[in-house]
């Protein structure tokens, strides 16, 4: 407790820094895989995807990344086990963020595939486990945490396959494709616009202090009419976007204006990964900050049920935004040029997938790497016959990056746990 | 940084726009095919070395593309369509612009001039087999249309309809070149013997080409078959 009362201050100001610093990763690599494909499908331009980025990053983090934010902060460990030692608590989290921005500026520079999920979850369990006690690991979480890192991908790439062989009866295989696009595409933006809000409502609105009641029981019921409105809405803005654009009847190329048709609908894709990602990998660098932070402010009692300050997912979303603008976007545009074989209708059901997954998931609590969903849902798209050409050794390469990052991520955060408590005393 | 980018080095080559590429630039191969023989008639033996050096070049890029596409078509590459299909259909599209040049060959190598009263027949039997590679030129253009509808539906059926008159193309230049050889057969005891043996020699090449043309039609067709 003396600990706490003497190096509060820094305690913080440290925690802060080293949030800040992870948070400036994520938004410097991270935002790059889910903004890409909008890039590199040419529905986005790259100033677009920024402006969309740091507002639905935001808007994710804000309103629906509660759920994994608390998991990575009091899920993964029991804080009862420290409830004597506080001070442990605040250098774990603090190491946890150190390792997790140490190892990922590294392997970004070396050009090594991590992600930041499975880097911060390696830390908190590395800690945990070594500088603490194996039985401070909630092992079961941990076990539904990786196993949802296999069901998500599988699970993103069975929903895109699904959107594309709905597109391709629907829209693509037809004998009129560009009216057909302009008819059904509003059904896709009804999608996005009902996922974003049913999550916003239903994990949300506590956030920010409000409650909505119809009257109808359950939330879920609640919210259901709500969001099928806004999804309305959302529908009828992508209608009013369609009517725009005409069909250039260039027979060279046929499908080229019902592409042009998709590329607006990957508009609204593209603010829903965002929304995705903000949703499930805010929570990496907040996480482990709000769990510093409550320990600190309540002098010491660690399963305090305090709120969330809001000032720290502001740290989390500028550390976003600053990686963001000063090296996100280089990331961005390269990985952008990489995609340039995914065309708007595929781009749209790969994103849409993905995002549909990510979100469920960070309703659910689950931390998931939003690339590794990002690839599978690619990889349904392309099962079902819609990619040129997938090169498959990317999937050894993610499984790689599991094997390599999480002892990475659990190693470093073990050494600086012990640095720490050398510098500040047990 | 991208190098780390699982998502970035998902994205493989297309083989698609290669694949057509070959192909056209076998057609251009065999559509020069027509101004050689007229330059041969003419006995303009300059315009038809320029000619036949235009079909070399043709041929020579064609190879670079084949080895191209091959290069780029690695094992652990995931496609909508088998990649042994791919493959088998470069190389039979290759064939095109051999036979091509084997046509040309064949003639500059003796300068060959067809006898005034088998020209206009040849000519046509010609011009029947450079239709054959334009036709499945066509076809093969539609690959990428075919990518956008994932290989199903109307577009194959499209397709098929352009291979259906491919086939009635290459039975024409059977036609053709049956009644040539009859009349050939005719005027053989006036002709030199040396040449005839060529004669026969260049019409079972331009055969030989619409064969080609109609083996890419079939291969195109093979790989649309599920």
């Amino acid at each position: 407790m003396e600990i706490i009362a003497e190096y509060g201050t820094v305690f913080l100001i440290m925690a802060c820094m080293f949030g800040f610093f992870m948070a400036w990763g994520i938004g410097a690599n991270d935002v790059a895989n889910a903004m890409g494909t909008s890039v590199g499908s040419r529905a986005l331009t790259i100033k677009q995807a920024i402006f969309i980025a740091m507002i639905f990053e935001f808007l994710g983090a804000y309103l629906a990344g509660g759920e994994v934010t608390s998991t990575i902060r009091k899920g993964i460990i029991d804080a009862d086990v420290m409830a004597d030692d506080p001070q442990l608590m605040v250098y774990g989290m603090m190491s946890a963020l150190l390792a997790a921005g140490t190892w990922l500026l590294v392997a970004s520079m070396k050009g090594w595939p991590v992600s930041t999920t499975h880097s911060i979850v390696g830390a908190i369990v590395g800690f945990a486990a070594v500088g603490i006690s194996a039985e401070s690991v909630h092992w079961d979480k941990v076990g539904s945490i990786v196993a949802s890192w296999v069901v998500s991908p599988v699970l993103a790439g069975t929903i895109s396959f699904g959107l594309f062989m709905s597109v391709k009866w629907l829209i693509l295989d037809t004998d009129d494709p560009f009216n057909r696009a302009k008819k059904y595409i509003p059904i896709y933006m009804w999608m996005v616009g009902f996922m974003i809000s049913m999550v916003t409502l239903l994990k949300g609105l506590k956030h920010v202090g409000l409650d909505l009641d119809l009257g109808l029981g359950s939330k879920f019921a609640n919210a259901l009419p709500v969001s099928a409105v806004i999804g309305l809405l959302v529908a009828g803005l992508g209608a009013l976007l369609l009517r725009n654009i005409s069909d250039d009847e260039d027979h060279e190329n046929r499908f080229g204006s019902v592409e042009r048709v998709f590329a607006v609908l990957m508009v609204f894709t593209a603010c829903a990964m965002a929304f995705a990602h903000g949703s499930n990998d805010v929570a990496n660098a907040v996480g482990p900050l709000a769990a510093i932070a409550s320990t600190v402010q309540s002098g010491g009692e660690i399963a305090a049920k305090s709120a969330m300050p809001w000032w720290i997912l502001l740290v989390g979303a500028a550390g976003i935004v600053v990686g963001l603008a000063t090296y996100g976007w280089r990331v961005i545009t390269t990985v952008g040029r990489k995609i340039t074989e995914l065309t708007p209708s595929r781009g749209f059901a790969a994103e849409l997938g993905a995002a549909a997954t990510v979100v469920l998931a960070s309703a659910t609590g689950l931390p998931i790497s939003t690339t590794h969903t990002l690839v599978g849902a690619v990889l349904g798209v392309g099962f079902a016959r819609g990619i040129a050409a997938l090169n498959l050794r990317v999937v050894g390469t993610i499984f790689m990056s599991w094997i390599i990052t999480l002892p990475a991520g659990a190693g470093l955060a073990i050494l600086f746990f012990f640095i720490f408590k050398a510098m500040f005393g047990a | 940084m991208a190098n780390g980018s699982p998502l970035g080095n998902l994205f493989g080559r297309s083989p698609i726009g290669p694949i057509q590429q070959h192909m056209q630039v076998a057609t251009e191969a065999a559509e020069h095919l027509p101004e050689l023989l007229a330059a041969t008639a003419d006995q303009d033996w300059d315009r038809a070395k320029e000619i036949h050096k235009a079909i070399a070049d043709d041929e020579k890029t064609a190879d670079k593309l084949k080895s191209d596409v091959r290069r780029h078509l690695p094992k652990s590459l995931f496609l909508p369509v088998p990649r042994s299909d791919l493959l088998q259909l470069v190389s039979i599209q290759d064939q095109v612009a051999n036979t091509a040049k084997d046509f040309a060959s064949t003639v500059m190598g003796r300068d060959l001039r067809f006898p005034e009263k088998l020209f206009p027949a040849v000519l046509e039997l010609t011009n029947t087999s450079v239709a054959c590679c334009q036709q499945a030129l066509k076809a093969i253009q539609e690959l990428d249309e075919l990518l956008e509808v994932g290989f199903t539906g109307r577009e194959v059926k499209r397709v098929e309809a352009m291979l259906k008159e491919l086939d009635k193309l290459e039975r024409r230049t059977d036609k053709q070149q049956f009644s040539l050889r009859r009349k050939l057969f005719k005027m053989e005891p006036d002709l030199p013997p040396v040449d005839v043996m060529f004669y026969y020699r260049a019409m079972a090449l331009l055969g030989e080409l619409a064969d080609a043309s109609e083996k890419v039609g079939d291969r195109l067709q093979i790989l649309l078959a599920k």
